[in-house]
Parts: C-alpha cells; structure tokens; sequence
C-alpha cells in the first residue's frame, strides 16, 4: 500500500511555520527573547475537516488527559512545539462563509504545508451530493470537492477514526450515500499526498496525540512502523484477544453465553481475535474502563470493514 | 409609499453545533419573514438497518451522533425490548440511568461553553477562536476573562462526565453495555465509588461555575429574553425510568412524559405521532405513524426543501429539549424539585415564566436541568446493586414491532422498529432535531426554529447574529436528521455572522 512514500522528515520538520503570533506584548518589551521563543517554539499548520461524521471522533479527542485539550489547542502540544488548528467546524469561533475562507486562506496560505486532518467517511455517490459544505454561485460545494482541494494542497493527511479511514458505518451495505475512507478517495482522485490512519469508532485521543507526537518527534513514520491498513503498529500492532483480560477464562474453558455472565466472551460474538488495537492495556476515559471489562464483546471497531465484516455483531464470527 | 426591501439570506455552515446546518431567513424591511432550516449530510442509516440482525441496531444508531449515543442505545434497546417483550432487572434500569445522567452533563456543559458561549464573549486570541466577527460581545472585560477561564475549565470538567458514564458504560462516545435486556456490566463496589467522586467534582462545576455563568451571561444580554419565543406548544417523552411498567405511557419517569398546548399540561398518545413529508423530498405519503413509516426520496419534487420530514402531534408544531422539559415541570409542578429551580431562578432574575420561552430560557432550561440531573444520579449510584442481576434474557422473534420512547439531551426521542423473518424490516428514528428543525408541514406551519427566527429583527443583513444565536438555542444536532441538499438550489444573498 502506498500509504507513506514521499514525505521525510525534513519535510516534517518544515511542517514547522515560522510565524510570528501571540507574541506582540513580550515583542515591544523583550525583542531579544521574544526572538529566542519564536525559533524554540515550532507552529504547525493543521485544517480538520468533518465530512460524513457523528461528531463522535471529536469530541473523543477533546477528552484528552496528557496533555490536555488546552494544551493541544491554546498551548504546546509537546514542549516546543504547537498545533494551530486553523479550520474546526465544532469548535471555531467563526461561522459561515468566513469559516470557510478562513479554511480555503489556510491551504493557500501554508500550501504543502499543512496537515488535513479527516473526520467522517466521504460521499461521493452522483459527485458527493450527499454531503456538502457551504455555496459557491449559488451552488453547494461538496466535501468531494473539499477533500480534492484540502487534500491534494496537505503535506500529510491524518484520518481519525474509522469513518475517514474506510468508510465505517456510513459506507455500510447498502452504502446509500457511496462512502468511501480517504485512501480510497485519494487514489480515485488521483492524490498522492500520504495518508496514517488513526482508526477507531471512536479514535482513542491517546492514538491522535500519539500519532502527532510521533511525528513531531520523529518524523513521518518509516513503511514498517505501520501495518497493511496504514496504522501505527504502535498502538494496531497487537490483537485484543493476545492482551485479553478473560484469556484465563479462555484457557479454562468459561464462555458466557449470556450478557452479564462471568467468561470469555467469544460466544457472545466477541471479535477480539479479529482485531488489532492496544484496548486492553490502554483503557478509556481515563483508564476507568474499556469494552470487554464491562461485559461487552469487542465489536472491532478498528478494522478496515467494520461493521459489515463484524455483522451480526453478537454472533460467533 | 416606502420601497419594501426584501433579501434572502444564507448561513452556511452554521459552525459550532453537530452536524451540516444550513439556515436560510427572508427578510424585509429588517424582519424575517419566512425561514428555513436545512441540514446538508445524508447518511442513510435507516436503509444500512433494514435486513440485520435486530440486536445490531444498538451499536448501530448510536453512531447518529457522537455527542448524544446514549440515548439511542437506551431508545433502541427499549424499542428491541418492547418488541420482544422483556423488561430490564432493577440493575439494568439503574444503571441506564446513570450512565443517560453522564451523557446529559457532558452534553449540556459542551453545549454552553464550547459551542455556545463565543456568541457572547470574544474567547482567546488564538486560532480556532480568530478569525471572529466583531459585534455585539457586551460583557465587561473581567467577566470576559473569567469565561476564558471557564471555557477552558470546562473542558477538563466535561470529560469526568464521559468517565462517569465509561464506569459503567465501556467507553464513551459509544456505549458498550447497553444491550437488550438490561446491560452487560455487573456493578463492582469500586465502579460505584469513583462515580460518586466524579460526580462531586461534575456538582462543584455546575453550581458554582455554570449556572453562575449563565445567569451573568442572560443578565448581560436580558433583551434575549424576548427573542427567539417559538411556538409555546412543549413536548416530553420523559427521563430515567423509575419503574419496570412495560407500558411507557404508564411508566414512572423521573421527569414525565407529557406535552403543554395552549398553557395546559396534556398527557401523550404515541398512536397521534405523524410525519409530513409536503415540504420534505419524498415521495411516500404524508401523516403515516412512524411505526409504520415510508421512504422514498425524490429530490426533485416540487414545492420541497428539505429532507427532513415534519413530525407533528396531532397535526401540530411541537418544540422538544430542556425548555419543554423544564417549562412543563415548572408548571405541572409534577417535578417538584424541578419547579423549584425555575421559580427560584426567575425570582433571582426578576422574570416571568414566559420569559423561559426565548434564546436566554433554554439556555437557564439546561443549566438547571444539568443541576437537577447530577443531584438526581447520585441517589442512582447508590441504588445500585452489587451481586444482582443486570440483564434480562431475551429470544428475537420471527416477526413483532416495537417502540422506544426515551429523552435525549435536546429532547423527545423515539425508535420504532419492525421485524421480519427475525431480522430488521424497518427501522425509523425520529430524533430531537427532527422535531426542532423540521420544515413546515402538509398545512404550511413552520418548525419550532423556523418559528422561533419569523419575526426577529436583522439590523444588518451582513451579519445576522442573532439568528445564528437562535438556532443555537436550540442545541441542534443534524447528524442525526436524515438530510440532503437540493441539487441546483441557488440563494440570492449570501451573508454570514
């Protein structure tokens, strides 16, 4: 898969703007050392558009811990180095029209640049009329257009969540509206920026975070850090079965074969053997919890056909 | 004789709510004459349920909306339980409850801080919160910092909201456990110990930062207590069920079931639910009951422009969400602590109970009923029981119907489905945002919100705030609304806040 080719670190590293911002006051009063913060604190560029979402993956990641959403959003991601989320459509200020200048300036403006983020699957059934995204002349532009446009002029795109990666529910049989993930919409676009998915229904933020940092850090990651369906094996690289919590349940042989019941919970349609994701060691919502520790069967929501390739969902693969 | 000045105008996308908004207003002469609410995604869900398995509709519709999935995962499995004919043990009950309680306070803190609150205050000099337009942010600098500081605050707050509904829950967004029956999670001494710790904390946060908060903002901008009113006609199918009656009309709910016409507090007949479909691209007929709904779309037929149906009771216009709930309890008192919170705080506020009906009202409707709920869900916590059942067993039948009445965060929310040969045949969902942002129906009568903007007054057509503050009033959430835009559909004017 050609997932990652083109971008090095080096452009990674020129991800990095240069831009003078929030720093007037200390300017007129410290030249020196406002110099000096603006070389040490690297701004990156990032435009997060949601196309065929719930919402579901946002406010996911807003519910980071370390570090905190103001953090990601007000202060530094990691120490030295900070996000600018140009384009939101849930948290912006601005509404509209100017909303959407304020996206189309910002592709402009870091051209190559900048990092588009995706939420949500992409219609593009009769040329994405499915979904669309403010006016043009009187005519509705579709995300279609808008993934082509944002997408072709992004350094790197980042898909979070299922939906962005490969369709997700709403591609789903009969798929009414024709949903496709981004690396599908890429390749029938012909785009050749590189994409990391970050899936998941919802993305964990620690997975999102986890991704930027890693690049941040280090750098666009190499073809064997990621699996076949464009993943960190960081984070995909293990199975939750492997890590399950009832694997002693397993061995002993104690299946639950109703909700509630103490076991393994492979009757029940458990879909962990069939998915990869650290779930069981990293935990949700501040590690209060997670699928299976409530009874409930992993539903593999972090694999490339999810849900149809996991229907019925509580029914023995 | 005075030139009549009439444009139409457009905002597109209304940013800051969930989901693809559209909102169109004609004005003239300064006052909205007509308007239309339109959401512009089409995700076809109802088509991806038909032919499933049953029991997959859980996980299913609770991806309409990532901010509201809990109350499609109780709708639902309330629908599926209707339809098989089980109840939930006392567990299973308690700790939907819960875990529904959870979801109200995140939603509602989200609601007013993040997107909300930067109608009324300008919020932090950096991006996403520039470029804004600059205009009629009236808040006196030191309240201006103090709600930085709160919006900020707040989102720390709301993610121990999610944390006390993944304690019970899994995860959140997305529910784990609801499953038909009851639910899959058997209640540890710990899970009941650390919910009550986060909810102390939720509690701190809502009496003493967002209430206070609202009631500064509503106090600055008093004039939004007369704008916005909509159509006074309320609608509640209820919150938290307090006993296991397999009847939902007769069932106990914390808050009740119930609807207010004409000042009168009336009960429900689920059986008087239609759906008009005049102004909505369909052409299957109007007025059927959602149980046995029908659709099929035609985007080109004349005269509509939307894709969502209007659902009416009894063929009128009904407002759903923390206003119709709160509103009602004031004045049926059938919530006494409920009624106490509004008249206390209308006293505080020197204001009439018909001041509720406005932009600033459901903005106080919610603050309280997030006040109300915590303090509710901590008696909840404590009627768990450790070592008892939590999940009723359930067989599909060959063919049965069922509904599920429940309350979202943003209101009235009802599931029905049909099964066939044991699986889904039809699945229908009328949502909260259906009933508040539905186009007029088959006798002309516009929705709430394009009720709610008829009659406001547009200074300046360039940038028409309030309206985008009216519509967000209303906590509108479009993921859930089946949509699609009408191809070609061209606006005269084209003007933004």
């Amino acid at each position: 898969m050609s997932i990652i080719h083109s971008v090095s670190r080096r452009d990674f590293i020129r991800w990095a703007v240069a831009a003078p911002v929030s720093l007037n006051f200390i300017d007129d009063f410290l030249p020196k050392l406002a110099a000096a913060l603006q070389e040490a604190v690297k701004e990156y560029p990032i435009i997060w558009l949601q196309a065929s979402a719930c919402s579901g993956c946002s406010v996911s990641v807003i519910n980071t811990i370390h570090p905190s959403i103001k953090n990601v959003i007000l202060e530094q991601v990691i120490p030295g180095h900070q996000l600018k989320l140009l384009y939101h459509g849930t948290l912006m200020a601005a509404t509209g029209t100017l909303s959407l200048d304020t996206a189309r300036d910002a592709a402009n403006k870091y051209k190559g640049k900048y990092v588009l983020v995706v939420e949500g699957a992409i219609p593009t059934k009769e040329k994405g009329i499915y979904g669309t995204l403010g006016e043009k002349d009187g005519e509705p532009i579709s995300m279609l257009e808008w993934i082509d446009f944002l997408g072709r002029n992004a350094m790197a795109t980042l898909t979070v969540g299922t939906c962005a990666a490969y369709g997700g529910f709403p591609s789903a049989e009969p798929n009414p509206s024709g949903s496709k993930g981004v690396t599908d919409v890429y390749q029938m676009l012909n785009i050749a920026t590189p994409v990391i998915n970050i899936p998941g229904c919802p993305c964990h933020p620690d997975w999102f975070i986890g991704t930027v940092a890693k690049i941040l850090l280090y750098g666009m990651p190499k073809p064997k850090e990621l699996d076949e369906f464009g993943r960190l094996k960081l984070f995909f690289g293990r199975s939750v079965h492997n890590r399950c919590i009832n694997r002693d349940y397993l061995d002993e042989g104690i299946f639950a074969s109703r909700f509630g019941q103490e076991g393994c919970l492979l009757e029940l349609g458990c879909k962990g053997p069939f998915t990869n994701a650290d779930c069981p060691i990293r935990l949700w919502n501040g590690s209060t919890n997670w699928c299976i520790n409530a009874g409930a069967p992993c539903i593999g929501c972090t694999e490339k056909g999810f849900p149809d390739a996991h229907s019925p969902i509580y029914q023995r693969r | 004789m005075i030139d009549t000045i009439r444009t139409t105008i457009a905002i597109d996308p209304l940013t800051r709510i969930e989901g693809h908004l559209k909102i169109e207003a004609t004005i003239e002469n300064k006052k909205v004459i007509d308007a239309k609410s339109e959401g512009t995604l089409y995700r076809g869900f109802e088509q991806i349920l038909v032919g499933r398995n049953p029991l997959d509709a859980i996980q299913i519709t609770q991806r309409f909306c990532g901010v509201c999935p809990t109350p499609h995962a109780i709708a639902s499995a309330q629908a599926l339980e209707n339809a098989f004919g089980i109840m939930p043990p006392t567990n299973g009950r308690v700790i939907r409850n819960i875990m529904q309680g959870g979801n109200y306070i995140q939603s509602h803190l989200l609601h007013f801080y993040h997107l909300a609150s930067l109608d009324y205050f300008r919020g932090p000099d950096v991006p996403p919160f520039i470029p804004r337009y600059e205009s009629d942010y009236r808040v006196p600098q030191t309240v201006h910092e103090a709600l930085t500081n709160h919006y900020i605050q707040a989102y720390q707050i709301r993610l121990k909201a999610h944390e006390l509904c993944a304690i019970w829950a899994g995860k959140m967004p997305h529910v784990a456990s609801i499953v038909p029956g009851g639910v899959s999670i058997n209640p540890r001494l710990d899970s009941i110990t650390t919910s009550l710790w986060r909810l102390k904390e939720l509690t701190d946060f809502i009496d003493n930062v967002y209430i206070p908060d609202v009631i500064t903002v509503a106090e600055v901008y008093r004039d939004y207590f007369s704008i916005g009113t909509g159509n006074k006609k309320l609608l509640s199918f209820g919150l938290f069920d307090l006993d296991a009656e397999p009847d939902v009309v007769k069932r106990k709910r914390f808050i009740p079931m119930g609807r207010m016409s004409n000042g009168k507090i009336e009960t429900v007949d689920p059986r008087k639910i239609t759906e008009d479909v005049k102004s909505s691209w369909y052409d299957s007929p109007s007025h059927l009951q959602p149980g046995n709904g029908d659709t099929k779309p035609n985007p080109k037929k004349s005269g509509a422009y939307s894709w969502l149906k209007a659902p009416r009771y009894n063929g009128e216009v009904y407002e759903v969400g923390p206003l119709a709930r709160m509103a009602m309890a004031y004045e049926s008192k059938s919530n006494p602590k409920a009624a106490q919170l509004v008249e206390d705080t209308l006293k505080k506020l020197k204001l009439g109970p018909e001041a509720l009906y406005s932009v600033m009202g459901r903005h106080l409707c919610r603050a309280l009923e997030c006040k109300l709920v915590a303090d509710e869900i901590s008696g909840m916590i404590m009627q768990v029981k450790l070592d008892e059942p939590v999940c009723t067993d359930h067989e599909i039948p060959d063919s049965a119907q069922g509904m599920g009445l429940w309350c979202a965060a943003r209101g009235a929310l009802g599931h029905w489905i049909e099964i066939k040969n044991g699986k889904i045949a039809r699945y229908q969902a009328v949502v909260p945002t259906t009933w508040n942002a539905s186009p007029k129906d088959d006798k002309g009568q516009p929705g709430p919100i394009e009720q709610a903007m008829i009659g406001t007054i547009v200074e300046d057509t360039e940038n028409p705030f309030a309206l985008a503050r009216i519509v967000r009033s209303f906590d509108p959430c479009i993921a859930c609304a089946v949509h699609l835009i009408e191809p070609g559909k061209s606006v005269k004017k084209f003007r933004m806040v």
